[in-house]
């Protein structure tokens, strides 16, 4: 025991992992590594399987199919009392009867740690969250972000190797949520434990993760940093999950060493892609890599220009958000930073440029089924 | 409404609620006064007062003995139905199996079948097996009518008990009888109490299946009572009642204020 005590994190291995529940498959033959001490993050919309597989590392749901190792070692047929794990649940989940101290002390008690020791222990954890003077408390006597921080505490006392984080700070408003994740940071600093942590808030999963796997429907879309899958994603789902996109439909073709796709407004041309030719797909581009110029002048030299007429403007503050018309019916997003805001308005016919190298053409092939572009405010 | 209706109609309210409590309430206190007789009849009001038959209660061997017997048999019946029907009500709120609502319905069916009905065959039962007249049998005969008492709130209380809180002992290395033990137990156990006080209630005040199984060597306070109204007749008896009455109040309001004390920490 004393030496699955130590501090630093264990490495986390799924292979083929899946889970059925009758017809239903909650997840699909996933493949997934966290290295040990990284902070990976299992982000996806609910119902897509991260909770599931997050559940399936702790224990609580049965593995149908695939091997599940932490540190090299099978864990399937492990309760989870015998995983060493720790996890720190939406709700809390703190028990109700006693007080916050043996909250925290549980994991000890369970361990047989010694008095003293244990008192010292839920000291240190208890100060590390920054409630050292609320020990004597009930849980029922603390605020929302108190309580996740007694169960942060709870969970980290007995330095597992393996820390796992069931969104966390789903129940706490948005302030509260934006000072922990960065307790939380500071934490996985300190620790050097593994992190694995379920959210659907992409801006989370941005501040917090090492790496982040992005989950859609029981199956895992992409996996990478934050930069990865912000500036290469390499599915349309992907491309609209984390951040905006904007999209141009139509059958993909290649062209000389690059990407390219065939829409209603034009060939489009991309230096990244995955769609084969003559498949349907779309050129991918984040908004604020468009630029709008007026149609008055003549047209523009930029690898790609499309035409199409403002029908919205949202301010933002640091930025204001257009949506565009395009001929074929279909709309995209441009984003243009303070400072750097055109003349456009609602009604302009404007071109559309923007550069190679920002885009990829991917493919939508009947597989992919990319959710309608969110156009309201973040 | 005006204030002075809404004053008006809160008396009424007030005064018909006291009338329903006074119903419900006032043939059991009558036994009060009856105890308190110089007579031995049982005119109503008494005309003078003793403590005459509360005496005559604790000398009469055969009367305290029937008290000790039904304290005896009611805590046994106590602990053996609040322990099964725990069990039960977890088996019955955890677990899906095949059958699972016959199981639930036999387990409550001492609650509606016939108390006379069980009683005939227990007796048929026991008189075989050499039981009447037997603490164990008094016993085993009591759980059974007991058990729905205890299944019935403890299943409640384990309907608004949030397992997730299982999940999280289980992370922390608790196994699952530690959980339950040391989580589960707890947070339920309003519900055991309740279950607990009612299965001994239940057995301390059973007359119907213990006059089929008593014997001259072991009756409960119930029979003693029922032997001594059709015999004796004698304010003994509501001395007994008396008794019983302030047993009870005192064991149901000690839970009472124990579950607020619970739920309120909660």
């Amino acid at each position: 025991m004393s030496a699955d005590l130590s501090a630093h994190g264990a490495s986390i291995t799924l292979k083929g992992l899946t889970k059925r529940y009758g017809d239903a498959t909650a997840v699909d033959a996933i493949d997934l590594e966290a290295r040990p001490g990284e902070f990976l993050t299992l982000l996806g919309p609910s119902g897509s399987g991260k909770t599931t597989t997050l559940n399936m590392i702790a224990g609580f749901v049965d593995v149908t199919e695939g091997e599940l190792l932490i540190d090299d070692k099978p864990v399937h047929s492990l309760p989870p009392y015998k995983r060493n794990i720790g996890m720190v649940f939406q709700h809390y989940a703190l028990f109700p009867h006693m007080s916050v101290a043996d909250n925290v002390a549980y994991p000890l008690h369970q361990r047989k740690v010694a008095k003293a020791e244990r008192q010292r222990l839920v000291a240190e954890a208890l100060k590390t969250v920054g409630l050292a003077h609320l020990g004597h408390r009930r849980p029922a006597q603390l605020s929302g972000g108190q309580q996740q921080r007694v169960a942060l505490a709870r969970a980290m006392v007995y330095s597992p190797r393996v820390l796992l984080m069931d969104e966390p700070l789903g129940a706490l408003d948005k302030k509260l949520r934006d000072t922990l994740q960065l307790e939380i940071k500071r934490i996985h600093a300190e620790l050097g434990t593994t992190f694995v942590y379920v959210t659907h808030d992409q801006d989370e999963a941005l501040v917090l993760s090492d790496r982040i796997a992005v989950f859609n429907d029981g199956r895992i879309e992409q996996i990478g940093t934050a930069t990865d899958l912000y500036e290469r994603p390499s599915t349309v789902f992907v491309a609209q999950f984390l951040g905006e996109s904007s999209l141009f439909h139509g059958e993909a073709i290649s062209s000389g060493g690059g990407y390219g796709v065939h829409s209603p407004g034009g060939t489009l041309r991309a230096q990244r892609g995955n769609a084969s030719s003559g498949e349907p797909a779309a050129l991918v581009v984040r908004p604020e890599r468009i630029r709008l110029v007026p149609t008055d002048g003549a047209e523009p030299t930029a690898d790609n220009a499309v035409r199409g007429r403002v029908r919205q403007e949202i301010y933002l503050g640091n930025s204001r958000k257009l949506a565009i018309d395009l001929p074929d019916g279909s709309q995209v997003l441009v984003r243009e930073s303070a400072g750097d805001i055109s003349a456009s308005r609602p009604g302009d016919d404007v071109w559309l440029t923007f550069r190679a190298e920002h885009a990829a053409v991917l493919s939508t092939g009947p597989s992919t089924t990319a959710p309608t572009t969110n156009l309201g405010v973040h | 409404m005006t204030k002075i209706s809404v004053r008006v109609w809160r008396l009424v309210l007030a005064a018909f609620c006291a009338l329903v409590a006074l119903w419900l309430v006032a043939p059991s206190l009558i036994v009060i006064p009856l105890s308190l007789t110089d007579k031995p009849s049982f005119a109503f009001p008494p005309t003078g007062w003793s403590t005459r038959w509360y005496g005559n209660f604790f000398d009469d061997p055969s009367w305290t003995g029937a008290l000790l017997s039904s304290v005896k048999v009611g805590l046994l019946v106590a602990l053996v139905a609040t322990a099964a029907g725990t069990a039960t009500a977890v088996a019955l709120t955890r677990s899906k199996f095949r059958g699972q609502q016959a199981v639930r319905g036999l387990v409550l069916a001492p609650m509606i079948v016939p108390v006379i009905v069980v009683a005939v065959g227990l007796y048929a039962l026991f008189l075989k097996a050499q039981l009447l007249g037997t603490t164990f049998g008094f016993v085993v005969a009591h759980s059974v009518l007991a058990l729905p008492f205890v299944v019935i709130p403890v299943t409640a209380s384990l309907q608004g008990f949030d397992r997730r809180l299982e999940n999280a002992a289980a992370i922390c290395g608790a196994n699952r009888w530690s959980t339950f033990r040391q989580v589960t137990l707890p947070l339920v156990a309003p519900g055991v109490v309740s279950g607990a006080l009612f299965a001994f209630v239940t057995s301390f005040d059973e007359v119907v299946m213990a006059l089929f199984i008593q014997s001259p060597y072991l009756q409960t306070l119930p029979v003693k009572m029922y032997s001594s109204v059709t015999r004796d007749t004698d304010p003994t008896i509501a001395a007994a009642a008396t008794l019983i009455l302030a047993f009870t109040t005192v064991a149901t309001l000690t839970a009472t204020v124990y579950i607020a004390r619970r739920n309120r920490v909660r």
